[in-house]
């Protein structure tokens, strides 16, 4: 019986028997509270009857639902500590990481429905196993009922004409409000801890400075940590995708604004969006499989040129089959909408009035674009420059395919490179380890990656701020 | 406050009388028919209005009636709102500014416009006022420009208040400066009319009766038409007034005329207060 409880999936059952509770408690609220409506001729109710059934709800359901919770986390560990400290002394002898490598295995071979093979101790051990999870889960059962219980008396005894249910329900709703935002930052402090726990681990190991400045990085075969070369890349082709996206994100954010119709505008701006919908693989692909061998032939084409023109001797071109080049461009295209749809916001923020200044004095669209529009909306121009950056030094899927693997110092853009967010894709699939230096330099890449892209959305979001400051 | 504005009234109305028949003598803008339409909605049906030169004309009306769409015809401001149709014919020095070969652009030029809100660029104020001449080649080197934009200031009366921060952004000033600032800007192209669409509706008393000493300053040398909302407004600062109704032109005459003795019921019910 007990371990036939050890089987059931409690979760949604647990769950649906709280939200029956749960609406038990609510409606005797409510009845109770009804009844003083009723009675009451002299005394006035704070709260209508339907806050009085949420409160009783509230108290019912939340103790009981921590206590599932904490169960859900901590349950197995409970289990696991129960079953450690009943195992024959050999076994308590063993190292821990050993030791969990076993219960790992008798959980497992316990979930699978019993354990046919011919070991009789892990037979027994993986019965003992299941029997004490039953035990446990009886127990998490017995104590989630109770509080529920518990919460539903205390919380009843409170139903009272004056009793200010509809207070008490705004600061529940509230502290669930508050919670959720909390997971969401509890998340990020999360990973950035992890991220900052790893990275230290991997600096311990390799010297920091070694890691920023070195030129070598050879993480998967030899030792080699010198990031400089992704970090160039990463720089090289953000650069490119810029030279690409600045201007004509821009200069389609001002033809939309200032020159388009309605009708051309209708038109062009869900397009735009489509531009920004599209998934990176795809691009990625375009890129790998279009435009590197597009650029590749025409690197080929000067490099003949130049040679059979007797102006160099040696090919000047690497022309690589990928390269920072065929990345950059397709990245550049795929931030183009971050541009224009960012940039386009800003400059019809600009109040139509400065326009009307400069059309009244007798300025052309142009002039006016170039003398008031602009200028007014620079700072939130550059805002939205310094997002799309971000999101192309932080963009992984183009360079995966189109940049290449190698990590050098080059100038020459059809030479393959490559970035710190492909080598951290590199680093962390097929075969790792998890302790190894090559494992926890992705950890120290990650780190320098959120460093960069952190710092140019804080000013981003600086500028944007200001910028709001004035117009309102 | 009463007491400036019972002043102001005084000195305007000793003006009046030369410039009043001089302007009438001349009408400075001859409009001829004018309808405008945003669309399928109707905002101005047929009004004919002369504009006499070197004095100001009032057009006063209840909100919505088509005064600042009236206003807007006049330096075709309303080319620039893409529903906007306008018929008609605008006379001025002997053309219609209608006409498809006349250059909005340079129209523009010949006819300056004061807004509502103060509208500054957000430049210094030295740039503020220099960014007509510039982009209308009007100064040759950099003290003509100095000059212009001195004279401007002056002409605005705003000189002494900013001479010595001129490098200073345009929205540092105050309200009231900020108008003054946009009227020395549109000055500063030289224009010969000036159009100024309720210029004192966000300023506070005080700096509404200093634009209203410059507006009467500012006739002896243009033509000045000004819609304002407020009949004291129009009554202190105005030669000529012409009442709006629904899009049309209900009465036109001399102000004086407009506030003591209207010829039309409707104009006397608005001037008196019995609706808008
Ligand atoms: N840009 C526009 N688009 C459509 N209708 C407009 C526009 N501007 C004004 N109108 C309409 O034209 C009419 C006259 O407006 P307006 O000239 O601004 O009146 P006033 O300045 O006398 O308050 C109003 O009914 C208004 O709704
Ligand atoms: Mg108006």
């Amino acid at each position: 019986m007990v371990q036939q409880l050890g089987h059931l999936p409690m979760g949604w059952l647990m769950l649906a028997l709280l939200a029956m509770l749960a609406s038990g408690g609510f409606f005797v609220g409510r009845v109770q509270a009804e009844r003083f409506n009723g009675a009451a001729g002299s005394v006035r109710i704070h709260s209508r009857p339907n806050y009085h059934g949420y409160y009783v709800a509230m108290w019912t359901f939340v103790p009981a639902l921590i206590v599932a919770l904490a169960y859900a986390m901590l349950g197995e560990g409970i289990v696991r500590s129960l079953l450690a400290g009943e195992l024959p002394a050999n076994f308590r002898n063993m190292p821990s990481v050993e030791l969990e490598v076993y219960l790992d295995s008798i959980a497992r071979a316990a979930f699978d429905h019993g354990y046919g093979g011919a070991d009789r101790v892990f037979s027994a051990i993986a019965n003992r196993f299941l029997e004490l999870q039953g035990m446990v889960k009886a127990s998490a059962i017995g104590l989630a009922l109770a509080s529920a219980a518990f919460g539903f008396f205390l919380a009843r005894r409170k139903v009272a004409p004056g009793f200010r249910a509809r207070t008490r329900v705004e600061g529940g709703i509230e502290l669930f409000l508050f919670l959720c935002a909390a997971i969401a930052i509890a998340t990020t402090v999360g990973i950035v801890a992890s991220l900052l726990y790893e990275s230290l681990r991997f600096f311990s190991e390799v010297p920091f400075w070694d890691f920023l400045f070195g030129t070598r990085w050879n993480a998967q075969t030899s030792a080699e940590f010198g990031a400089l070369p992704l970090f160039y890349g990463t720089f090289m082709i953000a650069l490119i995708a810029m030279l690409i996206a600045a201007p004509v994100g821009l200069f389609a954010a001002i033809y939309l604004s200032e020159y388009a119709g309605p009708t051309v505008r209708a038109w062009v701006k869900p397009v735009l969006e489509v531009l920004a919908g599209i998934p990176t693989v795809v691009y990625g692909f375009f890129a790998l499989l279009v435009v590197a061998p597009a650029i590749r032939s025409v690197a080929v084409w000067i490099n003949t040129t130049l040679i059979s023109a007797g102006i160099t001797a040696e090919p000047l071109l690497a022309a690589q089959p990928t390269s920072a080049l065929a990345a950059g461009l397709v990245m550049g295209i795929m931030v183009i909408p971050f541009v224009s749809s960012l940039s386009d916001d800003v400059i019809n923020a600009v109040p139509q009035t400065l326009r009307d200044a400069a059309y009244a004095m007798g300025a052309t669209k142009s002039e006016t674009v170039k003398h008031v529009v602009l200028p007014a909306a620079l700072p939130g121009i550059i805002a939205s420059l310094l997002l799309a950056v971000s999101r192309a030094i932080g963009e992984t899927m183009i360079v995966v395919m189109a940049a290449g693997q190698r990590a050098r110092i080059s100038p020459d853009p059809t030479a393959d490179l490559t970035t710190i967010t492909v080598q951290i894709v590199a680093l962390l699939t097929g075969e790792t380890e998890f302790d190894s230096p090559k494992t926890l330099s992705a950890f120290a890449l990650g780190l320098v990656l959120f460093v960069i892209t952190l710092f140019f959305n804080l000013i981003a979001l600086r500028v944007v701020q200001k910028y709001r400051e004035k117009y309102d | 406050m009463e007491s400036t504005i019972t002043e102001s009234r005084e000195t305007i109305t000793a003006g009046t009388s030369m410039d009043e028949t001089e302007g009438l003598t001349y009408p400075r803008i001859e409009c001829k028919n004018i309808n405008v339409s945003y669309g399928d909605k109707r905002a101005i049906f047929d009004i004919s209005l002369p504009i006499p030169d070197r004095s100001v004309t009032a057009l006063i009306g209840p909100s919505g009636c088509g005064k600042s769409t009236f206003l807007r015809c006049l330096n075709r401001m309303n080319d620039t709102i893409e529903s906007c149709k306008v018929t008609g014919e605008i006379i001025m020095d002997g053309e219609n500014i209608n006409d498809p070969d006349i250059d909005p652009v340079l129209l523009r030029s010949r006819v300056g416009m004061v807004f509502q809100k103060p509208n500054p660029f957000p430049k210094s104020i030295f740039d503020n006022i220099a960014y007509g001449p510039r982009i209308h080649g009007l100064a040759a080197t950099r003290e003509d420009l100095d000059e212009m934009v001195e004279k401007s200031l002056r002409r605005a009366g705003l000189w002494e208040e900013v001479k010595d921060r001129l490098s200073s952004p345009g929205n540092s000033l105050s309200g009231g400066q900020q108008q003054r600032l946009c009227i020395a800007r549109a000055i500063a192209v030289r224009p010969e009319v000036i159009l100024m669409d309720e210029p004192c509706s966000a300023l506070d008393p005080v700096a509404t009766a200093r634009i209203e000493e410059l507006i009467d300053e500012l006739r002896k040398r243009y033509c000045i038409v000004i819609v304002t909302h407020s009949m004291q407004q129009a009554a202190r600062v105005s030669q000529r007034t012409a009442f709006f109704h629904l899009g049309e032109l209900v009465e036109m005459g001399d102000t004086d005329q407009i506030f003591t003795n209207p010829r039309e019921r409707r104009t006397e019910d608005y001037i008196t207060g019995r609706f808008g």
